[in-house]
Order: C-alpha cells, then structure tokens, then sequence
C-alpha cells in the first residue's frame, strides 16, 4: 500500500472524507490504522500502552485468550499476543465492542467469586478453575465475542498484533509464502483413473 | 482514458462493468462507438493490480476503497420465502468493483450443455415451473463460447464426454495442477465407475494475451488477484475498451433511472456521483449488465407514465423466475496432508449427475467440486469437523490434527425457474441513496430440495470410497441467494413471456438492451458466467450490426 509520505491515517482520513458519508462502510474500521499503529509501536521498540484496556483488564482477557488457545509444547494466545491484537481492534475496526468488554470482564469477576469466593477475579483462579467458570459461561454472547477475537487475532496476519512469530499459522501449518509449487499434497500424485 | 461531458450524448451508456458488462464495452468501443460504462463500485487495483491485498483480515472487513463488493449495509436488500413472510434484512452482496464479480469469484467456467437450451421440450414441462426451452440453441451459442473462452483466457482440458459441452476449439492454457482433493476424487472414481474432469477455470496457468500464470497462492476466491491470473473483466476486455479511446468508465455511479421519451424510447440514464450529486447521461441507446438482482431492481425503478409497472415490464416478466444456486456438500479427513489450501479454490469435478435423472424420483442435477480448507481465519472460526471443541486444549489439538488433512466436496445446483421467486422492490425499506431496497422472495421448488439432498449423500459416498478417515455434512438448506442469481429478465420469442428477444432487444424499448445473468431461461448447473459471457459476445455481434444499420431506434428484429 503507497501511501506516498502521509500517514496512513491520514491517508485514509482524507479519502474517506471526500467521498461524501454514504460510501463509508457502516462496519468502517480503520484496520489500517490499526496496522499503523502496531507499525509505529515496531519502529519505537517499545511495547504500547494498552490503548483500549487498563493493565488489569489486559491481564484478564489475556487470561480468557489463553484458555481458549492454551499453550502446550507449542505457543498458544499468550505467545501470539492475542490481546494486543483485540486491544487495538477495539480502539480501531471494532470500536463499537468496548461496552461489550468492559460489562463482559466485570461480569466474569463476579462469576470468579461467585464459583470460587476466596477469588477476587478470575485470573486469581487455577488453569482448571477458570476452565470450569469459562465452562459456565460459554454459551453467552461475551464468551463468544471473546472467542471470535482470540482465534482470528491468533490466525490474522501479525501486522495486526497478534499471531506474533507467525505461531498462529506454523500451528495449522500454514505456509504463507502466497507462491507455491505442485505438488502440494501427499495424495497429488496418486494414479489416477482417467486424464 | 476518454472522457466525455454528460451534456454530450454517447452511442452507449453500459451499465455494469462485470462479466457482461466489460464484454460489451469493449466490443462496442472497439467498434467506433462512443461508449460510458457506469460502475456503482470503485477502480479496486486496476491497473496496479500487484497492490490487492492477500490479509485476510483486511479482506474481510474492507475500507471503501478496497471493498469489491456491494456492502449490504447500505445497499441494503431483504428477504422472505414466500410472499405470506414478511421480508427481513438480507445479505446479498454482488461484484461491485471496475470488473464486477470476476474481480473476486473462484473461476469455474463450465458451459450448458447442448439440451440444457430445451428442456422443457426433452424433459418435459414440470407442473408449477416455468422450466421452457431458450430462443437459441447451444450451436448457434459455441462459437461465442470459444471466443469468450480465447479472449478472457480460460484454462482446462477439452474432454469428448456425454457430461461435457462439445466444444470446437481446445482451451487457450492448460488445466491447473492436479491437487490432492483431486487425485482423491480419481480415487474415488475409480471405484464408483465416475467422470473427473480439471474443472474449467478463468485463471490461467501460463502466458495468454500479456498475462502471467497463477502462482497458487491460495488466497484466491473472494480476494483480488495480484498476479492478474484471475482473467477478470477488469485484466482483459476493459483496459482494451479504455484504449480504444472511445470507452469512458464512470466509477461510483448509482443509477437510479433509465429515462424515456413519449415515443417509448429509452433517452439516456441518471445516476448519482460520488458527491451525490443527480448527472443525466443521455445516449442513442442502454445496455444493461448489472446482474440479475439490480438489473431488474433498476427497470422497476424505471417508471413513467408510459411504463407504469417499471421498464420493460408490460407483461409483469421482469424480476420473476429468479434462480438462486443451490448446493450439498460434504467434508472429510484424511491420514495424510492435503494441503489444498494452496492454488486455486476449486479444480476438479465429477460430472456424471450433470443431467437430470427420472430414475432419481425428481428433476434435477449438478456438478461435484473437490475442494481444500478455507483461509487461516475462518479455517480457525469454523473449519473444524464438528465433533471438534471449540476453545481449550482439545480445540488446539484438534487445529494441529485436522487443518493439512480436510478436503470438502461442494455440489452446485440450481432452482427451477418459479414465477413466484423474483426480485421486486421492498415496499419499506430504502437503499443508502433514498431508493427501494431489492427484495428476493424465494422458496426452492421441493425437487431442488430432493437433489441438493441427493448431491449431500453422494458427498458423503465419493468422500467415503476415497478413503477418508472421518466423514461429516450438515443438513442441505435451502437457497437464500448469494453469487449466482439468475433469470429476472428472461429470454424469449414470446413477448408476452419474456423480457427480451434473442438478440438481447427488450421487447417493449426498442433501444434497450438487457445482457447478464438475468437472461438465463434454465439456470445451468449452477456457475453462470462462462453462458453470461459467451452471450455477451454474441449479443455485442449482433448489436454492433443493429448499430451501423441505423436500427437502433426503429425496433424489429436486430
């Protein structure tokens, strides 16, 4: 993408603005800005502030994220970095989900103590505690909300925030060099019946 | 590029630039005619085609200027099955884009076969549907699907089969390469005693006309090309339309009228800008190619007191017999690695249950698909075989296990043509632009029911004698619309019947011509463009003809 000199913000801004309203995306994000964003963070060499989430919310969505990918011998949410990908997509593409986290996220400590009273919050709870209070809620609108950002910031491309060292695609084995070569699969080269 | 003044008039006002529409501009620039197309979308990346972005999630929530389709949010349209429902908020999206759907479809450019233009006279007429012969025959239609497959540059294998068309020329490049889903489907084949054929595909695999190959790097199918191997309208017939110095493509222009004269002639169109702003561009003559959704939408829209019901519409045709596709599938894994996520999204096919079979009890037939996983992101959100968990360890094992091993089989199918599917316009909701909603009413005929069912179990038997490890499909549906509607203003002799001639010729305007998916009588298999386009090429011959012969205006036989 050129974006000759500008800022892709301010790229984006000004050709949004002449276009009149009614072209404008009713979803319209900025994923751009987002990929902005993490790429002003890469040239500063500093983690960013969270730009949506206090530490503490981070702390436990990150928690959420890595109960829904968990991490074995291989990295899960945690290492891609899924919840810098969802705090950024809640300032940016997918702003009008704030409420959502922040009700969602109270709502969980609640169920922590509810289920385990020695808890004040969710991340205070042991692996298989919070397996068992995400297993409570996994039907509601915010376990799925929740859900949907982990697994796409985990297969996104990493220019998002997530799926950090690509840790996402080597998973699925997903080789993203968009060039390839028959053959491509164990079955190509199988006899075949006619052609 | 030309540009002409709307104070000017033109030979042709085009509206649309997809797989019709950028057909017709260029045969008729290239012609000597001064011609606008009118695109509702954007450039996209013509011409830097390179800059088409292969992030999936950009892809999927895109920013106006790289959106290629039509956003539903604010061209908006509803949907009910029947007209007992009342219409809710639907999801219909189209090409919408310089290109129009070619820009992002998968490809497949399979031909109707010879006795699909007369079935209502071979299979018989079928109670309750509008299933009647076409006004052509496929040989008055072959030479235009060579050229069609010569100048858009088609790739496959010209194969002598009772369930191919016959087709007078080999394609211009060779097929695809062979994936495993494929070799599997040979397998399978083998056993079943079934035809595997490459699957005919607008993506070419070597050189053609200035192109490159298809490098295969899977993230095809609802993404733009960016080695423009995808043959696109916008990579073949529009840039030499825009060269020949007499084509102008107005980008971002919603029509909301095609005028007319007392005299019932059609004058010119009007449309909105980008600013929003009303233009009138008159011309000698319309060519309509805006697909069979907004194609009917726009001559209903259309009205005056001399056409009350909408243009085109004295017999009430128009909108009605609309053909959505249909499907069945099945999905599998495998012990080893496929990989078919790589190179295209569709290769191979099984042809046998193409033609309709009494014995099966219903009318009907389709086309079998091999195909590989989806994209990283919706392979996470939803690729899964169902007895997979949804998060949690096993959700990740189940990732690690299943993503290289799954191949899917999607059956296309079509509706019968029913008078009672159709698009009109909503009689409440309004488009972004102030303009009637489309509205589809459609409700599958209970034989389309019966083959998608058919093709679902016929999945779940290939995916089987394969050799699959594990077998799942979901519960067919029916149809609610989607990339390949069809029918709405059909093609016929009768003018009480149809909504326009054999040449294209609306029957009530002289000097309108209506080219796309909306003049399919029978619906196909399903994947429509290769018929769009060859139909186009035939129509630009005839209407070039009709041109110099100062027969635009006069009406009768082109």
């Amino acid at each position: 993408m050129d974006t000759q000199g500008k800022s892709r913000r301010s790229f984006l801004i000004e050709s949004v603005s002449g276009l009149g309203g009614v072209w404008v995306a009713a979803n319209y994000p900025g994923i751009l800005a987002a990929e902005e964003y993490v790429l002003e963070e890469a040239k500063s060499g500093q983690p960013a502030e969270f730009a949506f989430f206090t530490r503490d919310q981070a702390i436990e969505v990150e928690e959420m994220a890595s109960q829904i990918i968990p991490t074995d011998h291989t990295a899960g949410a945690r290492e891609a970095r899924v919840v810098s990908f969802i705090d950024r997509a809640l300032v940016t593409f997918d702003s009008g989900r704030q409420a959502d986290y922040t009700q969602g996220l109270s709502e969980l400590a609640a169920t922590s103590r509810q289920q385990f009273p020695s808890a004040d919050k969710f991340s205070d709870l042991t692996f298989d505690q919070q397996m068992q209070v995400l297993l409570s809620i996994e039907q509601t609108p915010f376990f799925n909300l929740v859900r949907t950002h982990t697994i796409t910031g985990f297969f996104a491309s990493p220019v998002h925030g997530g799926n950090h060292d690509k840790v996402g695609w080597e998973l699925l084995g997903y080789d993203d060099a968009l060039n390839h070569e028959a053959p491509f699969g164990y079955y190509d080269a199988l006899p075949q019946s006619r052609g | 590029m030309r540009q002409y003044s709307p104070q000017e008039e033109v030979d042709f006002v085009i509206i649309g630039s997809g797989a019709a529409g950028g057909i017709m501009a260029k045969q008729l620039s290239t012609a000597g005619f001064s011609v606008v197309v009118l695109e509702q979308g954007g450039w996209g990346k013509y011409g830097h085609e390179r800059d088409y972005t292969k992030d999936e999630l950009l892809n999927r929530n895109p920013n106006l200027e790289d959106r290629l389709m039509s956003n539903p949010s604010t061209q908006r349209n509803t949907f009910r099955r029947t007209d007992r429902d009342e219409a809710t908020a639907g999801r219909h999206s189209y090409g919408c884009v310089v290109g129009g759907g070619t820009v992002t479809y998968g490809g497949s450019s399979w031909r109707h076969l010879p006795w699909e233009f007369n079935e209502a006279s071979t299979v018989g007429t079928i109670a309750g549907t509008g299933l009647a012969d076409w006004p052509i025959t496929y040989e008055e239609l072959e030479p235009y699907y060579t050229q069609a497959e010569w100048e858009m540059g088609i790739s496959g294998q010209r194969i002598d089969s009772p369930f191919l068309a016959p087709m007078s020329r080999e394609y211009p490049v060779p097929p695809v390469p062979m994936k495993s889903s494929g070799a599997l489907f040979h397998v399978a084949a083998a056993k079943l005693g079934l035809t595997v054929v490459p699957g005919p595909l607008a993506i070419i695999t070597q050189a053609h006309n200035g192109r490159m190959g298809c490098v295969n790097c899977g993230m095809c199918s609802g993404f733009g090309c960016h080695v423009k191997a995808r043959s696109s309208s916008a990579v073949t017939v529009i840039p030499i339309a825009v060269e020949s110095g007499n084509c102008e493509v107005r980008v971002r222009s919603y029509v909301r009228e095609i005028t007319t004269n007392n005299s019932g002639q059609v004058t010119g169109v009007t449309y909105f800008n980008a600013q929003e702003q009303e233009v009138f561009q008159p011309a000698k003559a319309v060519v309509l190619s805006a697909n069979a959704g907004e194609s009917a939408r726009l001559l209903l829209m259309s009205k005056s007191s001399r056409f009350p019901d909408g243009l085109a519409n004295s017999n009430g045709v128009v909108g009605k017999y609309l053909m959505l596709g249909g499907g069945g599938g099945a999905s599998a894994l495998f012990e080893h690695p496929l990989n078919d996520y790589k190179g295209v999204v569709s290769g191979t096919g099984i042809v046998d249950y193409v033609p309709s079979d009494p014995n099966r009890g219903f009318y009907g037939g389709g086309r079998m698909t091999s195909r590989g996983y989806a994209t990283p992101i919706s392979y996470g959100l939803g690729g899964l075989s169902p007895d997979a968990p949804r998060w949690g360890a096993g959700y990740k094992q189940a990732l690690r296990d299943e993503s290289r091993h799954k191949m899917s089989i999607s059956c296309f199918t079509s509706q019968l043509p029913l008078e009672t599917n159709r698009v009109d316009l909503d009689p409440n909701v309004k488009d972004e632009w102030g303009l009637p909603a489309m509205r589809i009413t459609s409700q599958s005929h209970p034989d389309d029911i019966k083959n998608m069912e058919f093709f679902r179990q016929k999945s779940i038997e290939v995916l089987e004698a394969a050799g699959a490890k594990s077998v799942w499909a979901g519960p067919v549906r029916d149809s609610t619309g989607g990339a390949h509607n069809r029918g709405t203003c059909r093609m016929g002799n009768d003018p009480n019947t149809s909504v326009v001639d054999r040449y294209h010729r609306a029957h009530d305007v002289p000097n309108l011509f209506i080219v796309d998916g909306s003049n399919l009588v029978t619906g196909g298999r399903n994947h429509p463009t290769m018929t769009i386009q060859a139909l186009a090429f035939r129509a630009a011959e005839h209407l070039v003809r009709a041109a110099r012969g100062g027969d635009l205006s006069a009406g009768g036989g082109a």
